[in-house]
């Protein structure tokens, strides 16, 4: 059982504090969306108003084409895994697992065939009889993941799920979220704060802050090419280096940065309406800093002094001061087999396909936040 | 080091001081139930089981114990029952005036058995109502219902609160979800608030006094058999009683308490 998801223009207001900022999002049958954003961005908000539990201030939730305005969450086609597990204590797992199907007049026979079959699908078969409290946090977790599964609902809300399991666990547990996705077809909406989980599961990403979708797409798209600042250094470690528009001519753009004049390809602009003179941020990731020598399209920021670099299995973390602008600190990841050394000078290269131009600069989003 | 000598044993003579105070009432009651003679005081002649055997077969006494048995039981049943639903609502909704709501149920707690037996008599009159055994178990539900409220109220958390939603979420209808999760998930305070509630009514005197008429309750009886002076008799249905309640109190600490611990 799978349906398609449309958000249109949703606003969630709680006295003084808007929760939820006119937020629209399509999401199609059989994806696996990750609503992601730090905590109180509102990602458990809108996952509220799919599920039920909230209504919107104003704006439409419609699954598979109806609207969910008056449907109380007993009678939506969607069901939440939440964050506690919120498992009945009382009851076996298997009677756990049923319990929708029971509430939903299904035969005792039946349902208990269907709750062994959930358990085996999670690989707790053998437990069907203990009770939740006999459990580890992950079993738990994917009792509560069959509980929610055994109704076959449209939607399934998973509200930061692995949020209470270690970091080795997590990591296994999204291997196994994401094939019982692709196995069951159901739509599946995540909310997580950790961006690794995210791009791990999810079929589309949306970054989410202050009440707001920042971006939406794919992980490589969210991750390679963030549509703002927020979004890319939500994303993991990025370098931020603030400049201006300048002319764009044959498909290139020159920017003048504090580090010196570029020239990018056009491609590199992630907003279409800025103009000449705006303001701009080129984004890199520490990754992306390549050796002086080699083949390919190279730009060059001048020379950079090493100031420590730290060793991380695989790639060495290096600081950087760039000698133009020397309280700019510059993050870069260097091959393994790189020697670092402090006080050493390097040059500042990178292909320009990797760069991505951002609208504004990082200082006066900084404030936007605050307000 | 005599100090410390000195205020061990000040300890030790505290400790069989309190513990003297509070259960040799209890021994004196039950020694002279076994007296070999009239009175059930001192000096003690000599074991007999006689004046067991005198209450076992005595019909007045042992309807009277079914009659409190029966007044117990229905009274703690109605007041766990209207006490898990109103602390339900009140924990579970947000309800106009909810602080004063929870004022006013426990209220009666406060004032005194007489008042109340008072205030039902006069009631009743009013309404008609002739006394009975209903009566009584009516005034028993007044004195518990803020009891059991209380008790049930207070083991409502938040976390509850999401394992109902989850039952909610699942297709669970609102009476599905009181019965189904919520009064199991709770049943050990709901036992608690039970168990109590009958040791309450079990030997309570002043409404059953007020409140009944042809058929009366075991500490009614008792008085009127004490009025005749005291009786070795008196004692061994006191002991019978003071049984009945060490019973109750056990079942209550194996049974729910031990299971609460555990978890």
């Amino acid at each position: 059982m799978t349906a398609p998801v449309s958000i249109r223009n949703a606003t969630k207001i709680f006295g003084d504090f808007t929760a939820l900022r006119d937020v629209s999002l399509e999401i199609e049958a059989g994806e696996f969306i990750v609503l992601l954003g730090p905590s109180g961005c509102g990602k458990t908000t809108l996952l509220s108003l799919l599920g039920g539990f909230l209504s919107p201030s104003s704006g439409t939730v419609e699954i598979n084409g109806q609207d969910m305005g008056h449907v109380p969450p007993s009678k939506r086609p969607t069901t939440t895994m939440f964050q506690d597990y919120a498992l009945f204590p009382h009851m076996s797992l298997r009677d756990n697992v049923a319990f929708g199907l029971k509430m939903r007049k299904i035969g005792k026979a039946e349902r208990h065939a269907k709750a062994e079959d959930l358990l085996d699908m999670v690989g707790l078969k053998s437990s069907a009889d203990k009770k939740p409290h006999e459990l580890s946090g992950g079993q738990r977790q994917r009792v509560a993941l069959a509980r929610a599964l055994a109704v076959e609902p449209d939607v399934l809300l998973l509200d930061e799920p692995l949020g209470a399991l270690d970091l080795k666990l997590r990591r296994q547990m999204q291997d196994e979220l994401k094939a019982i996705q692709k196995r069951v077809g159901t739509t599946f909406v995540h909310v997580t704060h950790d961006q690794e989980e995210a791009m791990a599961i999810a079929d589309r990403i949306v970054v989410m802050n202050a009440g707001n979708i920042e971006d939406v797409g794919r992980p490589e798209d969210i991750y390679m090419r963030p549509k703002t600042l927020f979004s890319a250094s939500f994303m993991g470690e990025v370098n931020f280096i603030p400049g201006t528009l300048g002319n764009c001519h044959d498909g290139i753009v020159d920017i003048e940065t504090v580090l010196g004049a570029v020239s990018l390809p056009e491609t590199a602009l992630r907003d279409e309406n800025l103009t000449k003179g705006a303001k701009v941020t080129l984004a890199i990731r520490p990754e992306h800093f390549r050796a002086s020598t080699g083949t390919g399209p190279r730009i060059t920021f001048g020379k950079a002094k090493v100031t420590d670099g730290s060793f991380f299995g695989t790639h060495h973390r290096a600081h950087l001061e760039p000698v133009d602008a020397p309280d700019i600190i510059l993050t870069a990841h260097m091959p393994q087999s790189a020697v670092i050394e402090a006080g050493a000078w390097i040059d500042l290269t990178i292909d320009p396909a990797s760069v991505v131009v951002l609208a504004g600069h990082p200082d006066t989003t900084k404030t936007e936040d605050a307000a | 080091m005599i100090s410390s000598r000195f205020s061990k044993l000040l300890s030790w003579a505290y400790l069989i001081a309190l513990y003297g105070f509070i259960f040799l009432p209890v021994v004196v009651l039950v020694l002279f139930s076994f007296q070999d003679g009239r009175l059930p005081v001192p000096p003690f002649n000599g074991a007999t089981l006689k004046w067991y055997g005198e209450v076992f077969a005595d019909t007045r006494l042992m309807s009277a114990l079914g009659n409190s048995l029966m007044v117990a039981i229905a009274s703690s049943t109605i007041a766990c029952v209207l006490g898990f639903c109103a602390a339900y609502g009140l924990a579970r909704f947000i309800l106009p005036a909810s602080r004063l709501q929870r004022g006013l149920l426990v209220a009666p707690m406060t004032v005194s058995y007489l008042i109340i037996a008072l205030g039902l008599l006069s009631t009743f009159n009013w309404l008609g109502v002739s006394l009975s055994l209903w009566t009584v178990a009516i005034g028993h539900v007044v004195i518990n219902l803020p009891l059991c409220f209380a008790i049930i109220y207070a083991s409502m958390g938040d976390h509850q609160k999401n394992i109902e939603r989850a039952a909610r979420d699942l297709g669970a209808a609102e009476w599905q979800v009181m019965t189904q999760i919520s009064a199991p998930m709770l049943m050990p305070s709901i036992l608690a608030a039970f168990f109590l509630s009958v040791t309450f009514s079990w030997d309570e005197f002043i409404i059953s006094f007020l409140l009944s008429r042809f058929d009366v309750t075991l500490p009614v009886e008792i008085w009127s058999m004490l009025r005749s002076g005291l009786n070795p008799k008196t004692n061994a249905i006191g002991s019978i009683v003071f049984l009945v309640s060490v019973a109750l109190l056990l079942i209550l600490e194996l049974s729910i308490f031990r299971r609460t611990a555990k978890k």
